[in-house]
């Protein structure tokens, strides 16, 4: 018999409390700190898509299930919350708009309930295949019935049908809030699903589903009541969208945006539960941000993206875990010093390549508007040896430098997850 | 192996083979149903073909509620399958299987799981990114009725962590308590291949060769452990060493070239001249130069256990 004080201890988790109160506090003061109308739109959209990634992620890292097609539970929900939308507007439905993301989770779920039943019959890449070709499905229905998905221009919509309390949704800070609120919710319920059997069960079949058939579960059904749970959150997320954008359009059930949340997800990290919080934030500065910054940026994106699967499959919540792991036992310090080595010759590296990059773009596309161009500041000369020179210059030099870095830190990393081994065996002896 | 030497006549030993199959049955019968007692497992002229090749032809075998029974029988006799028949994994050709009375064969293994069944694996099956005690506590949370809940949180699941924690100390697990499955040592994966098979408290247990790959030593320990864990439970384990047969197993059944040929006390089975001729003679002389070379020899036979069911 275990002694009851091993299962009964459950200490007040204050480490939990404290990051839970950060996360609220974020969102609340967000807006405040940054005023300006783009970052407003900007925060708007990561809401939306924290609440996206971390559904995606339910299939994705916690069940092992690499779904492709799944904008369209999230795209299928903007489309019936902006047609409810568009009732309450007529007067023929009284309901809240506030609640109108809920309509969009409901539809997301009777559609994962509905498409689900097929896809999650099979696991592994027979599911993959299958989300694929459901998500094309939807995607030549959207091409087939304008009537409700509205044909080339959408559906579009009000979201400001009167004020309740002196909410109208009129103002963008209000939406947000009302955003800002679905997301805090949803991410704690999505976690709160990691603490239950079917969660755990989850895990389980994700790492060993045969094994899970012998301890009593049908895998099947864990997989289809997951993916539907996950459907109703990605309705949550879409109808949210549709609230914001105030217009729906074929392009969120597309396939474009399926990949995204897969590419996002995976670079925030599938392995922790708060990875996709960070992919989503991620998604909206490339979206948004890059893709004015530059011609270039879905290269950029591809480019990270490689690397990332190569070097750091655990994306970048992992790269964080494994940093804490290291300064909980007191030796994060000593690496500082190649952190920054290893970032100021990555941004060497990262500076060269981009300036070529950035001139091929401009060769190709920008000759009109004569050979020279601005690039972080400086003026280059697509023309010029000089400029072609530099940053060849620069991208070899980089590295060079970034290569020797990297070998010291390699060895010294692997030095410290050794003295860390010993640390635990150390203190496992003395338990 | 060396005891593959004997079966160098296959016909005849396969005609003596059924007529020891019919023996083992009558006998079996008499035995196991005095009182009108319905057998914890019973399989009737089970056969299983893989393509063209049958690899059980009609076995049948009735084991009593709370029996101990150690399945042996060359490489390629057909354990592991028999076990894989009776567990669910594939569904037999012809014949029949019944649980406690229940009609199993070819019901899928999460149903045989719920109608008190569990098996472990010769190769550890666990749940490689969960920890010890979430490997244990997902093998229980179907026994105690929690089934696909997602409205009640684990941590209130007090019975189940309770039942995870008593069988994690059972096996000395706990000061590994939350180490990933897939870096435990290799004893230690075996220890917990064994607790997520009775977490769940099937009332009949098949361990497919428990003490595979294990040093001398480490298997001695192991068959205390097992003995402990399944107590009062009907057991039926596929096994190569004959150390751990002696140790586990009241009855012994004899399988080969897919058929039961002997199943009866352990003397008996020795003393059977068939089964001599067919199998044992050469094992059980095997099994003793074992308890004397010692690990070597032990880790030796679960190495080519594991490498003839791959």
């Amino acid at each position: 018999m275990a002694s009851r004080s091993t299962y009964d201890f459950k200490p007040y988790n204050v480490g939990r409390w404290l990051v839970w109160g950060l996360y609220a506090l974020v969102m609340l003061v967000a807006p405040l700190l940054f005023t300006s109308s783009l970052s407003m739109t900007m925060l708007t959209q990561m809401g939306i898509a924290i609440i996206g990634c971390l559904a995606f992620n339910m299939l994705l890292g916690q069940g092992g299930m690499l779904s492709f097609g799944h904008a369209v539970y999230a795209g299928l929900g903007s489309y019936f919350a902006i047609h409810t939308l568009n009732l309450v507007s007529a007067g023929n439905l009284p309901l809240p708009v506030s609640l109108i993301p809920l309509v969009g989770g409901l539809f997301g779920l009777l559609c994962a309930a509905l498409l689900g039943y097929v896809t999650t019959k099979k696991a592994g890449t027979p599911f993959a295949m299958i989300t694929l070709g459901v998500g094309e499905l939807v995607w030549a229905m959207s091409l087939m019935f304008p009537g409700f998905f509205g044909g080339e221009g959408g559906i579009s919509g009000n979201r400001v049908t009167g004020s309740t309390l002196g909410i109208s949704y009129g103002p963008q800070i209000e939406l947000y809030y009302l955003i800002a609120i679905y997301t805090f919710v949803c991410t704690v319920a999505m976690f709160a699903f990691t603490r239950t059997p079917l969660g755990r069960m989850l895990n389980a079949v994700r790492d060993n589903p045969e094994r899970v058939e012998f301890v009593g579960y049908n895998t099947r059904y864990v997989r289809y009541i997951a993916f539907m749970v996950s459907g109703f959150f990605m309705g949550i997320s879409g109808g949210l969208s549709a609230l914001n954008f105030e217009i729906v359009t074929a392009e969120v059930v597309s396939a474009v945006r399926s990949g995204a949340y897969l590419l996002f997800t995976f670079l925030g990290g599938a392995v922790f539960f708060f990875g996709p919080i960070i992919g989503a934030v991620l998604m909206v500065l490339a979206l948004v941000l890059l893709s004015e910054l530059t011609l270039a940026w879905l290269l950029y994106l591809g480019l990270v993206f490689t690397f990332m699967v190569m070097y750091a499959p655990g994306g970048i919540a992992s790269l964080i875990m494994m940093n804490l792991r290291v300064a909980s036992f007191g030796k994060l310090g000593p690496l500082l010093a190649s952190y920054l080595a290893l970032a100021g010759t990555g941004a060497a590296v990262l500076v060269g390549a981009a300036a070529m990059v950035e001139m091929t773009y401009h060769l190709q596309l920008n000759q009109a508007m004569g050979s020279e161009m601005s690039f972080m500041g400086a003026t280059l000369n697509t023309h010029s040896l000089d400029s072609w020179f530099g940053a060849v210059f620069m991208l070899v030099v980089g590295l060079a430098l970034f290569e020797l870095v990297r070998r010291h830190f390699l060895v010294q990393w692997g030095q410290t997850q050794e003295e860390i081994e010993r640390e635990i065996k150390r203190r496992e002896a003395l338990a | 192996m060396s005891t593959m030497s004997t079966m160098s006549t296959p016909d005849r030993s396969q005609a003596d083979a059924r007529n020891a199959h019919q023996q083992a049955t009558s006998v079996s019968a008499a035995q196991v149903k005095p009182a009108g007692a319905v057998p914890a497992v019973e399989l009737r002229d089970l056969r299983k073909s893989f393509g063209k090749t049958e690899i059980i032809r009609g076995a049948s075998l009735s084991v009593a509620r709370g029996e101990r029974v150690a399945i042996i029988g060359p490489n390629g006799a057909g354990k592991s399958t028999l076990f894989n028949l009776i567990s669910g994994r594939f569904g037999p050709t012809s014949g029949e299987i019944f649980l406690d009375g229940r009609r199993i064969d070819g019901r899928k293994p999460y149903e045989i799981s719920r109608w008190g069944l569990a098996r472990s694996f010769q190769v550890s099956n666990l749940f490689t990114r969960l920890s010890v005690f979430e490997n244990l506590r997902c093998a229980v949370l179907w026994s105690l009725g929690y089934r696909y809940a997602f409205w009640k949180f684990l941590a209130d699941a007090r019975d189940a962590n309770q039942r995870a924690e008593e069988v994690m100390h059972k096996l000395k697990l706990h000061k590994r308590r939350d180490a990933l499955a897939m870096n435990l040592t290799y004893a230690e994966q075996r220890a917990l291949e064994i607790g997520i098979t009775i977490a769940g408290g099937a009332e009949v247990i098949l361990l497919d060769e428990p003490t595979a790959g294990m040093s001398k030593s480490e298997t001695q320990r192991f068959i205390g452990l097992i003995r402990e864990v399944t107590a009062g439970k009907t057991l039926l384990t596929v096994e190569h060493d004959m150390g751990v047969v002696f140790g586990l197993a009241d009855k012994i059944a004899v399988l080969v070239y897919g058929e039961v040929i002997a199943f009866d006390t352990p003397e008996a089975v020795r003393a059977n001249p068939r089964v001599q001729e067919a199998y044992l003679g050469s094992i059980s002389g095997e099994g003793q130069a074992d308890a004397q070379t010692g690990a070597r020899t032990g880790a030796q036979t679960g190495a080519q256990a594991t490498a003839a069911g791959h």
